[in-house]
């Protein structure tokens, strides 16, 4: 009785209330049903070739047949392995140090962010005197060099975007400048010319012979200007710290450093979580322009899976497959940071 | 010797000079790095290239250009097409967020829902995935010019883009867009001397309702009445393709789609979020007061949550203006991928190049910024 009720109150309140109800349940149906038997239904799962799909939905088998593509790209097949490993290494390694109950936690995180990148570069890329066989970035692609270049790009970008922030509200007024310039420069210019920029003018000012790999260009393009946007929403966790809380720390007799790493950060990062998470997501989304350049990242592959002459006219299954890893990966991470503001809400009584 | 290193404003000033020295070594570096590589390429540096001819195609184009003309238009094609898309988009966007935004605060759970469902949509993925989506997905699966979809006779769409028709002389319209401010200039004296009298007797004007009129009404009518009075170039088919009119390219409807509808999910936040800081209280107070629900949105809310919207409204389109770029991916005319692109590539001069596209869009930050910094300040809660 309850639940009709609701119903009744959430939905069909007034006749207006009613009629717009109607007509949304009606717009609903007219989508959902092709769309379901496009998607499921009709579509075609099984088979090896495009002769197999038959049915008026879906070609399934398309995504199927190219799915290690999507995930690797172009990497070599028999060195796949390494890619798994490094993966499962991230995994095992975040999922460890999520753990509350670990020793040494923050040394431990200090240490994996440290370690981590270096081996998962020299595991993908071998030679270096490793005894594994070479792989050049060139045939890095797909979903692997979506994430290689988020977390990279990250990386550099988190801590950058950190000291910026601190440069922005320096006492120092050179480093004020310097800081609201670097902010300022990358937060003013699109993404697509900054990835142009880093492949055409770093080979350029670099010393001659001295050859920056064409992915490194693009993570160092995409990271300043991430780092831009994060020290802006660091910026926004440093100014809800009260003062009170660096004049005691003074008082006690701290240095700058120490105030910044013991009191203001871990209770501005806290704050700063939610919009630092959003600009990663913006990062994980922003990784398919480097599409621009040539480097073929999960929507790049799909896109050039297109050009394929023995699968023409699958456009949209290749963009329903990689839409829906984007949105799956963007929506956990504002669903987990949206979790986490709640928590931090209720932990302070608010 | 060393206790004058206690004193902070001295080691203020040294590490201050010592970062100014590092950060000018490091660009001498950089610069001497590139004029050493440039003269072994062969690059001759400065910015005679613009007034050279391009011998660049721009297929689309409101400038007139022609490849014989400089590398100079060139770039004001680019940035025209950029405005154009920009501008065409931030009005649909606007148009989109604010109702999408206002339907997920409706006390209709479905209604509110879809709109959520929207907003979580198009915030979750990648803009190129919709630019490309829309151009190699949808627009390639359009219909070919014989079996056009057609709007009223007059607009057609199909895989070769829009088809709309153009006014053979702008005397009507020119009357009509007359007419139009001749309108609202009388619509914003009759307010202000609605206001006044309001202010000296108490007694109240339909000002709004004179508005939808004069505003919303009239104008229509005025259009109307302006492009009647028009001769129209009607697209029309022959052989192949639909002549006459004017052809919005697919690159420039695909561009147009993917911007409009991806900045409305984040303009849709800014508006509900604009309208869920109103407190409850004010609202409240309003209706202690007896004012009419209608009244209590325009009077209370409204004034209240756009000081809160604007600032992110702004800085949604600046996004969608800096996004434009994102027709380079689908050779949409615009600055990057002519300047940036095509003319980079047949002139050769990457510096020059690069500065000045990234001169321009930083002068259109900064003007929008200096615009948001000069509204906030005109409008800024006076509390306390």
């Amino acid at each position: 009785m309850t639940m009709i009720a609701r119903l009744r109150q959430r939905l069909f309140a007034t006749p207006i209330d009613a009629a717009i109800t109607l007509v949304c349940l009606y717009i609903l149906w007219r989508i959902s049903v092709p769309l379901v038997h496009w998607l499921l239904l009709d579509a075609t799962w099984h088979g090896t070739s495009r002769d197999d799909c038959k049915g008026s939905g879906a070609c399934w088998v398309f995504v199927r047949v190219r799915f290690s593509q999507f995930m690797y790209g172009q990497y070599p097949v028999s060195e796949r392995w390494r890619v798994d490993i490094v993966g499962a290494l991230w995994v095992l390694v975040t999922a460890a140090l999520s753990w509350r109950g670990l020793p040494h936690r923050r040394l431990a995180t200090l240490a994996a962010v440290v370690v981590l990148p270096i081996v998962g570069i020299v595991l993908l890329h071998g030679g270096w005197g490793t005894g594994l066989s070479l792989v050049e970035t060139r045939e890095w692609g797909g979903l692997m060099l979506t994430l290689f270049l988020t977390i990279y790009a990250g990386l550099i970008a988190i801590p950058l975007g950190i000291l910026l922030a601190l440069g922005r509200r320096s006492r120092l007024p050179l480093v004020r400048f310097a800081s609201m310039v670097f902010i300022e420069f990358w937060r003013g210019v699109p993404i697509i010319t900054v990835i142009f920029l880093a492949s055409l003018l770093l080979p350029l000012i670099m010393p001659t012979g001295f050859d920056l790999d064409r992915l490194a260009r693009a993570v160092i393009g995409l990271a300043f200007v991430i780092a831009a946007y994060m020290a802006e929403a660091v910026r926004g966790g440093l100014q809800a710290v009260p003062d009170g809380q660096t004049e005691a720390a003074q008082a006690l007799g701290l240095g700058y450093w120490r105030i910044q790493r013991m009191i203001v950060l871990p209770q501005a990062l806290r704050i700063a979580l939610p919009a630092m998470t959003n600009e990663v997501i913006s990062l994980f989304k922003s990784t398919t322009l480097v599409l621009i350049v040539s480097i073929f990242d999960l929507l790049g592959i799909a896109q050039a899976a297109l050009a394929d002459p023995a699968w023409v006219g699958m456009n949209m299954e290749a963009y329903v497959f990689a839409g829906a890893i984007y949105w799956f990966a963007c929506f956990a991470l504002s669903q987990w940071s949206r979790r986490r503001e709640r928590r931090l809400l209720i932990a302070h009584g608010r | 010797m060393m206790t004058f290193l206690r004193d902070r404003k001295v080691r203020d000033i040294l590490w201050q000079a010592a970062g100014a020295v590092v950060l000018v070594a490091l660009v001498w570096f950089f610069v001497r790095n590139a004029s050493e590589n440039m003269v072994k390429a062969g690059i001759a540096s400065g910015f005679q290239f613009l007034w050279r001819d391009s011998g660049i195609e721009v297929p689309f184009n409101l400038t007139g250009y022609r490849p014989s003309d400089t590398v100079l238009a060139l770039l004001w094609t680019g940035i025209v097409n950029t405005l154009l898309v920009s501008a065409v988009s931030i009005v649909v966007a606007t148009a989109i967020g604010f109702a999408v935004g206002l339907l997920r605060l409706s006390s209709n759970w479905l209604l509110s829902t879809l709109a959520g469902v929207y907003v979580e949509f198009v915030r979750n993925i990648p803009l190129l995935f919709f630019v490309l989506f829309w151009y190699f997905g949808v627009l390639a699966a359009l219909p070919t010019p014989r079996e056009s979809l057609s709007f009223l006779g007059v607009t057609f769409l199909n895989r070769r883009g829009l088809s709309i028709p153009t006014p053979n002389d702008l005397t009507g319209l020119r009357l009509s867009l007359l007419a139009i401010v001749v309108l609202v200039a009388a619509q914003w004296g009759l307010a202000r001397w609605a206001r006044a009298r309001q202010a000296r007797t108490g007694r109240d004007f339909p000002t709004w309702a004179v508005g939808f009129v004069t505003c919303g009404a009239l104008p229509i009518v005025a259009l109307v009445l302006g492009g009647a009075a028009t001769s129209w170039d009607v697209p029309t088919l022959r052989g192949f393709n639909y002549r006459g009119g004017f052809v919005l390219v697919p690159e420039f409807v695909a561009l147009f789609a993917a911007l409009s509808t991806y900045t409305a999910g984040f303009i849709a936040e800014a508006v509900r979020g604009g309208i869920l800081s109103v407190r409850q209280g004010q609202i409240d107070a309003a209706r202690a007061l007896g004012l009419t629900p209608g009244r209590i949105v325009r009077l209370v809310v409204i004034p209240l949550a756009m000081p809160v919207i604007i600032p992110p409204l702004t800085s949604q389109y600046l996004n969608l203006i800096k996004n434009s770029s994102f027709g380079a991916a689908i050779a949409y005319p615009e600055i990057v991928a002519v300047f940036m692109g095509s003319a980079l590539v047949s002139t050769g001069q990457s510096i020059e190049i690069i500065a000045i596209t990234l001169a321009i869009y930083l002068t259109l930050s900064l003007a929008v910024s200096l615009f948001m910094n000069w509204y906030d300040a005109r409008h800024r809660m006076v509390t306390r």
